[in-house]
């Protein structure tokens, strides 16, 4: 026989969750910044996360999206999410081709690395803008990768900084978990310098 | 309790260590991929202690773990798609020797034209091979569904396919309870080989059987074909019990119930019974929700097990209803979906069955939403106060007029 799960009276999944969509170039690592912000909120007390790569093959450079959904309950939505109350552009080239800011919702925030100030981005009207370098956070913590800066946990100092859905303690936690013990120390200090150069 | 952000690649890796599997054989193959190279890690890390056996093929992956079920082991493969398809002729053999091999099924749909992205056309198609399939909703229960696979391929003689949608499933992470190893052991009982090979008693595995039971070289009458056929047949029903009461035995050990051979959300009083397998029930919760909101009392009924099929549990549970309409992620071309065709068969000429409508959704890939899902329901029950009682299925987000 059938069993019955969840609560008949459960609410709508959209009550209290939070939609955010990544936009980086592969290479990146912007799916393993949404897996660790998954991590992170959940030592933080969302009972739901979830996150996943825009799915299909990746190639480096190429344009590439991941999906973070955070909530107080199990998250129920596996589709892609398509009105982002967040969104996080790890490339700002990527705002004139990615169509970053599409289906971005009113009121919604665009937190873009960049040094750059919020009002020389250019956004969807009644978007709240926020900027970090967080390029240079990484570079300054020394994460150069084949040239580049590794801006996948710093960018996650910024995204605490912006919408204050994780601290920095939890970040902390799930970035030792991801990585070895020296990498992490690397990793969490890009982490707290782009959260410290965070405006808007 | 340890909760770890898992992907369902990772959760069903997990299992495979617990359940501590002595050979993988595996091929890669996109979103299958990464569950092989996590336990190839903790095996060059030692903390898997398995043989793991490179092979150039599906094939032969299969047929690695054919072999080494067949002295006693217990195995452990996973591929997706073109992969599965490649593995044809030895799914078959798997079955009809009776082994226990436990396969994850990562579903992607087949090709041409090539997509690696999800559907469930590949296990679908193989849904008449005799394997046990079972199709997990979310992360936590690809790693408890692949747990219960070895109970059950043990007890039965039979392998078992557990089913997990590539990337939505596969490459998403969420939260897992990972078990402890002696929990596992306390459930999953270490295997004992079966002594296949003894010099002393030799014995002739795997010879050509014939169309009536006939004696072997010692005089005694063995089985033919049909009445191994039969008895494999049983063994498939017999799966209707033991899935159930692994499942019992599971959450009696672990706290957590999924359902057995099907689950239910909203069910209770529902009239329009969304019906599905794998993580689009999960969605089809929240278009009921929505559904209800506005008055219309819907409910979901997911499909756990699909080999063997749960024709008994399906006609009690949609007795009475006004409306089954199923969502199927495969098709059987120039007919209709798999799932949708076994419902109407279960339901024939059962009293009180309601009419069932099928819906074909996500075939490679395309998105699924929640609120198009309920669109679908909605224009489902449409037609259904319209009088329509027979239709064809519905394409859910087909787009053909977009093509210029």
């Amino acid at each position: 026989m059938a069993e019955q799960s969840g609560n008949p009276t459960a609410p709508g999944a959209r009550r209290d969750m939070h939609e955010i969509r990544w936009h980086g170039r592969g290479g990146q690592g912007a799916v393993t910044a949404a897996k660790i912000l998954a991590e992170a909120a959940f030592h933080g007390g969302f009972k739901g996360v979830a996150s996943s790569p825009s799915f299909g093959s990746e190639r480096r450079g190429a344009p590439v999206t991941a999906s973070t959904r955070l909530s107080s309950e199990p998250i129920r939505l596996h589709a892609q999410v398509t009105e982002p109350d967040i969104v996080v552009v790890l490339d700002e080239t990527l705002l004139a081709v990615g169509n970053a800011t599409a289906g971005l919702k009113p009121g919604g925030t665009l937190l873009v690395n960049t040094a750059r100030p919020p009002s020389a981005v250019p956004a969807p009207a009644g978007a709240r803008v926020v900027t970090a370098d967080v390029s240079a956070a990484a570079t300054e913590a020394g994460l150069i990768v084949a040239g580049s800066p590794m801006v996948n946990t710093a960018i996650l100092g910024a995204f605490a900084a912006a919408t204050g859905l994780v601290d920095l303690d939890h970040l902390r936690a799930a970035i030792e978990g991801s990585f070895s013990p020296a990498a992490a120390e690397k990793n969490f200090r890009a982490a707290q310098i782009a959260h410290a150069a965070t405006r808007g | 309790m340890s909760i770890s952000i898992l992907t369902g690649n990772d959760a069903a890796a997990h299992a495979a260590r617990l359940a501590r599997v002595q050979v993988v054989a595996a091929y890669p193959i996109t979103p299958q991929s990464p569950v092989v190279e996590m336990l190839s890690k903790w095996s060059d890390q030692g903390d898997l202690q398995a043989e793991l056996v490179r092979v150039e093929s599906e094939h032969s992956a299969l047929t690695v773990c054919i072999a080494a079920a067949t002295v006693g082991a217990r195995v452990f493969t996973a591929t997706s798609a073109n992969g599965l398809a490649y593995m044809n002729e030895q799914i078959w053999w798997a079955a009809g020797a009776r082994l226990p091999v436990v396969m994850c099924c990562v579903n992607r749909a087949l090709a041409a034209p090539w997509n690696v992205l999800n559907d469930q056309q590949d296990s679908m198609s193989v849904r008449d091979a005799g394997w046990v399939q079972l199709y997990c909703r979310d992360n936590q229960e690809v790693l408890d569904t692949t747990l219960q696979a070895w109970r059950i391929a043990e007890e039965l003689g039979l392998p078992v396919m557990v089913c997990y949608d590539g990337f939505l499933l596969s490459h998403t992470v969420m939260p897992v309870d990972v078990p402890e190893a002696s929990a596992v052991d306390a459930f999953l009982p270490r295997h004992e080989p079966i002594p296949v090979i003894d010099l002393a008693r030799p014995r002739n595995v795997g010879p050509v059987t014939f169309a009536d039971p006939r004696a072997n070289a010692d005089g005694v009458i063995c089985h033919g074909y049909m009445e191994l056929r039969a008895l494999h047949q049983e063994a498939l029903t017999r799966a209707l019990q033991v899935i159930p009461r692994v499942e019992r035995s599971f959450a009696a050990l672990f706290g957590r119930s999924r359902g057995a051979l099907t689950w239910g959300h909203l069910l209770d009083d529902a009239e329009v019974v969304l019906v599905a397998a794998g993580s689009i029930g999960v969605e089809l919760t929240v278009a009921a929700e929505a559904l209800r909101a506005e008055g219309v009392k819907a409910g979901v009924l997911g499909i756990r097990a699909y080999r063997p099929f749960p024709a008994e549990a399906l006609r009690q549970a949609l007795q009475g209803r006004r409306l089954a309409l199923v969502f199927d992620k495969a098709m059987s071309y120039g007919h209709e979906g798999p799932i949708c065709s076994d419902v109407r068969s279960a339901l024939f000429g059962a009293p009180g069955a309601p009419p069932v409508f099928g819906a074909v959704a996500g075939l490679g890939g395309r998105d699924a939403a929640a609120r198009e899902l309920a669109e679908v329901a909605r224009r489902a029950l449409a037609d259904l106060d319209r009088g329509v009682r027979q239709r064809p299925a519905e394409w859910v987000n087909l787009q053909l007029e977009e093509r210029a």
